[in-house]
């Protein structure tokens, strides 16, 4: 028993102290954290685009003629939909990565282009559903106040669909978080590329692995917290 | 006031309207009455382009609603709406649903339009719901507000589509009395109705719909009293 005591504490001791190793992690940590959160707002841009050029073809009036301009936008927003959620996330990044921005050593630049390009593809289709499961008496009621549609769209529609969507999107969000850890392909120093580098050093895989999804857990449940503090507030018109 | 002409309506293949042909005149309180599926919603909603007519034109005070050169939004903030499902704001609470449209089409200040809003919320007798949320109000409740906010907006024609089919029988007369107070106070009027007892009472035309057009108009002595057609008879016979 002692033994094995003995022999964790120096597994730990050579895992994340000797040589300062643990400052490898916690800049792992810094780049996952820098990578998800730059593509999250990449993702959230490029989502609330696609998901109003969609919305507003889908939304046009029947019986009036159909503008073509919006017709070609939602077909390039279908084309990217379409390619980014039928492809792998790791293929798209060694894409972006070794062929479309092949001269660039800048990693984390493409890292974070990848993940965001691939999360706005999800969160429009989140979007467009929120959007879409607001009664359509609500807009209706806007317009015959004589209020143009972007405005009703921006008070009463899309606050409502946020509401609707905070927990598909609080999925969304962890998700990209993990899926971060794929970057390992292209060579970027992330946090599970800090595990494995140290692992290549010490030979030992418990600790630095068993570590690093420790770290992961914690940094999604407090994603969730957050999320929760956020849907209570917008619950707040829900009171009866 | 508003000059029908012609109006057609079609949803794919089903012909809703087939070419109505109508004047209504300020302060007339026009009563449409009718088998469900005979086109009278269709009818009203026509008037306000919320659904936009296949055939034909509407004339609003001299004004060709569907004339892409006419400014739709300008046009809907002088005819107001209720409809059966009420189409409160869900996401504002009553004070906001009311100052909404008046604030942000830049015709009241924040302040004047509150003014006015809590006036119009006492006449109805709701003030103490100021800050209240729809969630929280009683069908009647909610329909005298719905009925209120179009009032906000100094309407020069008020359209009513159903507005006591979704409510619980003793909640009925509550919104009935509102709309006759509004009747007695010499606002145009277009009510979509099953109401017979508030026909009678408050309209001065009735117009009886089947098959997309109007089968038979009169006064309420001559539709209720000596039909003419056959179908406005065994229609008449079934409800009353």
């Amino acid at each position: 028993m002692s033994d094995l005591i003995a022999g964790l504490q120096h597994d730990f001791y050579q895992s994340f102290l000797e040589g300062d190793r643990w400052k490898l992690y916690l800049s792992g940590i810094g780049v996952t954290l820098m990578v998800a959160a730059l593509a999250l707002v990449l993702g959230v841009i490029l989502g609330v685009l696609v998901a109003i050029v969609r919305t507003l073809h889908d939304q046009q009036a029947e019986g009036r003629k159909r503008s073509a301009v919006l017709g070609v936008f939602n077909g390039i927003c279908q084309v990217y939909t379409t390619v980014i959620r039928g492809t792998p996330i790791m293929v798209q990044l060694l894409i972006m990565y070794f062929v479309i921005f092949a001269s660039t050593r800048n990693q984390i630049g493409v890292a974070m282009l990848t993940f965001g390009i691939n999360s706005g593809a999800y969160v429009s289709e989140i979007i467009r559903g929120g959007i879409m499961s607001v009664d359509k008496g609500q807009m209706e009621a806007g317009r015959s106040l004589g209020l143009p549609y972007a405005v009703t769209m921006t008070n009463v529609v899309i606050p409502q669909a946020i509401k609707n969507i905070l927990p598909a999107l609080g999925n969304e969000l962890i998700t990209l978080l993990k899926d971060t850890s794929i970057v390992t392909v292209i060579g970027l120093r992330d946090l599970t590329k800090a595990a494995l580098l140290v692992q290549g050093k010490t030979y030992q895989a418990f600790m630095p692995f068993i570590g690093i999804a420790i770290v992961y857990l914690g940094m999604v449940m407090i994603l969730s917290w957050l999320m929760g503090i956020l849907e209570r507030r917008m619950r707040q018109s829900d009171r009866r | 006031m508003i000059d029908v002409k012609n109006l057609q309506k079609s949803f794919g293949d089903v012909k809703v309207l087939n070419g109505i042909t109508e004047h209504i005149s300020k302060g007339e309180k026009v009563v449409v009455i009718g088998p469900s599926g005979s086109g009278k919603s269709t009818f009203l909603r026509c008037l306000n382009l919320l659904e936009i007519p296949t055939g034909g034109d509407i004339i609003f005070d001299g004004i060709s609603m569907t004339d892409p050169k006419t400014d739709i939004n300008k046009m809907r903030q002088r005819m107001g709406m209720v409809f059966q499902h009420f189409n409160l704001f869900n996401n504002l609470n009553i004070l906001d649903n009311m100052t909404l449209a008046p604030v942000k089409l830049k015709l009241k200040s924040k302040a004047e339009a509150e003014k006015d809003a809590m006036e119009l919320l006492e006449r109805v007798g709701l003030q103490d719901k100021a800050q209240a949320y729809p969630s929280q109000l009683s069908g009647g409740q909610k329909q005298r507000i719905a009925i209120v906010r179009a009032l906000a907006m100094h309407p020069e024609v008020m359209l009513f589509d159903e507005p006591t089919s979704a409510l619980d029988p003793e909640m009925v007369g509550e919104v009935l009395n509102v709309m006759k107070q509004l009747a007695d106070e010499g606002m145009t009027m277009v009510v979509v109705t099953h109401e017979m007892g508030f026909a009678r009472e408050v309209g001065t035309r009735i117009m009886f719909m089947d098959g997309g057009v109007i089968a038979e108009q009169g006064t309420p002595d001559e539709i209720f009293n000596h039909p003419k057609n056959p179908r406005t008879q065994e229609f008449l016979s079934k409800v009353l």
